[in-house]
């Protein structure tokens, strides 16, 4: 029987995401160009979009892969380092600036793939904390060495050429390419693979699936993402400095994941956002000695969003009270929902989201019923 | 010689610090980041006793308490409600934790850097070695601790209770241990001997500021990686391992500045050949 596939039909829930970015960035973009946005809103933008391509790009590694990785910002600090090092060079043999950020951030992203390849290469026989340990090393070896390298200007740091505030532009295109890219692969072959490493890598295995091409492959693709973040973060504080990638940034980039909620895009996004904004309106409106209570309302808000969302002994609390609940107990009354599950074919397919985890046992799991009538005696009778 | 001799009873300090870490980890299955940060609070135990009283018996005894005290709280309110949640969540919750605990300290102490004058020391010279008196208390006493641990663990029923809900939490269930009250227990343990680990810590560098844990809680934690995370005698090999190659390693001036990315590329190549630590147990996996 041929497969039908539903691949025609436009789901608008597959491009939301980016039709709110890209409306974002239009709209912004003229309100910057014609002067309307001031300067630290600019910035602010800026930092938002270097975070979302982190957060997603981690998330590829934590969410969709499952593996945990504590060194994100140290595939960031090699970016940051190596392609603004090349764009100081470049600086003086192109004369466009623009041509020199993205010939800097595609040469910061391949050789950030590098390192993710290396990375990857220990994911390959580590597991879980033992793994996380790893790439947190990886972060500390990759800034104790270039804290140290004369050429990159030791612990002063590699000054950069400081682009405009209209650096967010730029930003939020690299963003929507981004997201082009990762939304692509998840729903594609490539992205349920690799999903299916993530619920059971023995069963991934048993059905053919190559573990080592494509955990090497998310590494690189994540580190890669990671290494441009990098070089516009490079561009858009100067110099650049080594104390910045500590493992604490890395931290903070797993926060944005967990966060929005791991396997999810979107939620990357919102969250990145959302924390990076709050880390915003901290540092302006905390300074001096209250500069601790960034960290203090930051935790506080951490650890109650982390339990209100995760103690199972909230979970009937949290139904009973949910917004979803209420909304539903609205929009039941006024809308029959169209979406019919006795209706839907068999194989189509349908990315309301990523399934986070696939109850393996029970699908491998067989009820076998042993057969009564059958006796093997019958054949040796005849 | 006197360079190996500050390594191991660096080491000492480290394979503390890591024994809390392996505790943890064997027995509630999460990584306590805040660990290295209940190290910070005991030194600032330390230097406020010290303002008050001036005994440093008393700060000593003072660290303890207030470490161990710290220990429960943290799990009872942070870590508790998250009991059967997944581990990810668990860690994110301790990063939390080690952050408010860094701001808070930076709040009522500031941000700078604080001498403590625990105990001074005159070093002494063995046989044309010079070593520092508070590096051979560090060593013996933390060794005689970790035996203390090991026994405890071994030959008490609280220790075997620890033992069973390590191996098997649902099966300890049955058999009528408290899960939640080991596991308190065991956090008790080991923040008592992370504000050790502080005393020895300020013996050898005397000040103290809110950043003071982060460094030695992830060289620790390294430490208890290499040692095969889980492992009680795995943390103390890895701790002294990694204090002995930072003393040498700082002590040779081309290997110096790069101090930290060896020791991390150490626990890297430990791992690649065995990826479970050096003393760590196999667990074979089934689907």
């Amino acid at each position: 029987m041929p497969v039908k596939t539903n691949r025609k039909r436009f789901k608008f829930k597959n491009y939301i995401s980016y039709i709110v970015i890209a409306l974002f960035l239009i709209i912004s973009a003229t309100l910057a160009l014609t002067g309307y946005m001031n300067r630290s809103t600019q910035n602010l933008l800026t930092q938002i979009a270097y975070s979302i391509i982190l957060a997603v790009s981690l998330n590829l590694v934590v969410g969709f892969l499952g593996e945990l990785s504590l060194g994100h910002a140290g595939f960031m600090c090699v970016g940051a380092y190596l392609g603004c090092y090349l764009a100081n060079l470049l600086h003086t043999l192109i004369p466009s600036k623009l041509a020199v950020l993205i010939i800097s951030m595609i040469a910061g992203g391949l050789i950030a793939a590098v390192f993710g390849f290396i990375i990857g290469l220990p994911a390959l026989r580590l597991k879980g904390d033992y793994l996380a340990i790893v790439t947190l090393a990886f972060g500390e070896i990759v800034r104790t060495i270039f804290k140290n390298q004369k050429v990159f200007g030791g612990a002063l740091g590699l000054s950069t050429k400081k682009y405009g505030s209209t650096l967010f532009i730029v930003a939020f295109v690299v963003v929507l390419i981004m997201l082009a890219v990762v939304q692509n692969l998840v729903r594609s072959k490539h992205g349920r693979a690799i999903t299916a490493i993530r619920d059971n890598e023995i069963a991934a295995k048993a059905m053919g699936i190559n573990v080592t091409y494509y955990k090497l492959f998310v590494f690189i693709i994540s580190a890669f993402f990671a290494g441009i973040a990098g070089v516009i973060y490079g561009h858009f504080t100067t110099p650049v400095l080594y104390s910045f990638f500590s493992y604490n940034y890395s931290i903070e980039i797993l926060v944005m994941v967990v966060l929005g909620s791991m396997g999810s895009i979107n939620g990357s996004i919102i969250a990145a956002a959302l924390i990076t904004y709050v880390n915003f309106l901290l540092q302006t409106k905390l300074s001096g000695d209250l500069a601790a209570l960034k960290y203090l309302i930051y935790a506080l808000i951490l650890i109650t969003i982390v339990i209100v969302n995760n103690a199972p002994g909230l979970t009937a609390i949290k139904e009973r009270f949910s917004i979803k609940r209420f909304l539903s107990k609205i929009t039941a009354k006024v809308y029959k929902p169209k979406y019919d599950p006795s209706k839907r074919k068999d194989d189509e397919a349908y990315w309301h989201r990523i399934p986070t985890k696939i109850q393996m046992d029970e699908v491998l799991s067989v009820d076998v019923t042993p057969d009564t009538t059958y006796t093997p005696d019958k054949r040796e009778e005849k | 010689m006197s360079t190996f001799i500050d390594g191991l009873s660096l080491g000492s300090i480290y394979a503390l610090i890591a024994l809390g870490y392996t505790m943890v980890y064997g027995i509630a299955k999460m990584l306590n980041f805040a660990h290295g940060d209940i190290i910070m609070v005991g030194s600032y135990a330390i230097l406020t006793t010290l303002a008050v009283n001036g005994h440093p018996v008393l700060a000593i005894i003072a660290a303890i308490l207030v470490c161990t005290v710290l220990g429960v709280v943290i799990e009872k309110v942070a870590y508790r409600p998250l009991r059967g949640a997944s581990p990810l969540a668990v860690l994110i919750t301790a990063i939390g934790v080690s952050y408010l605990l860094q701001s808070i300290a930076q709040l009522i102490f500031g941000a700078q850097t604080r001498p403590i004058s625990l105990v001074h020391f005159e070093p002494i010279t063995i046989a044309g070695v010079t070593i520092s008196l508070s590096a051979i208390i560090s060593l013996v006493v933390g060794a005689l601790i970790m035996i203390c641990l090991t026994l405890f663990i071994k030959f008490t029923k609280l220790g075997r209770a620890m033992i069973a809900v390590s191996e098997d939490r649902a099966a300890a269930k049955l058999m009528g241990i408290n899960v939640n009250m080991i596991i308190l227990v065991t956090f008790a343990i080991g923040s008592a001997l992370a504000a050790c680990a502080s005393t020895f810590y300020v013996m050898q560098i005397p000040n103290t500021s809110p950043t003071l844990g982060s460094m030695p809680g992830i060289k620790a934690f390294t430490a208890a990686v290499i040692g095969g995370i889980g492992s009680i005698p795995g943390a103390m090999l890895g701790g002294v391992l990694m204090g002995v190659v930072e003393k040498i390693s700082l002590s040779i001036p081309v290997l110096a500045p790069y101090t930290t990315a060896l020791e991390f590329s150490l626990l890297i190549l430990i791992l690649l050949v065995k990826p479970t630590g050096l003393l760590g147990k196999k667990r074979r996996e089934k689907v």
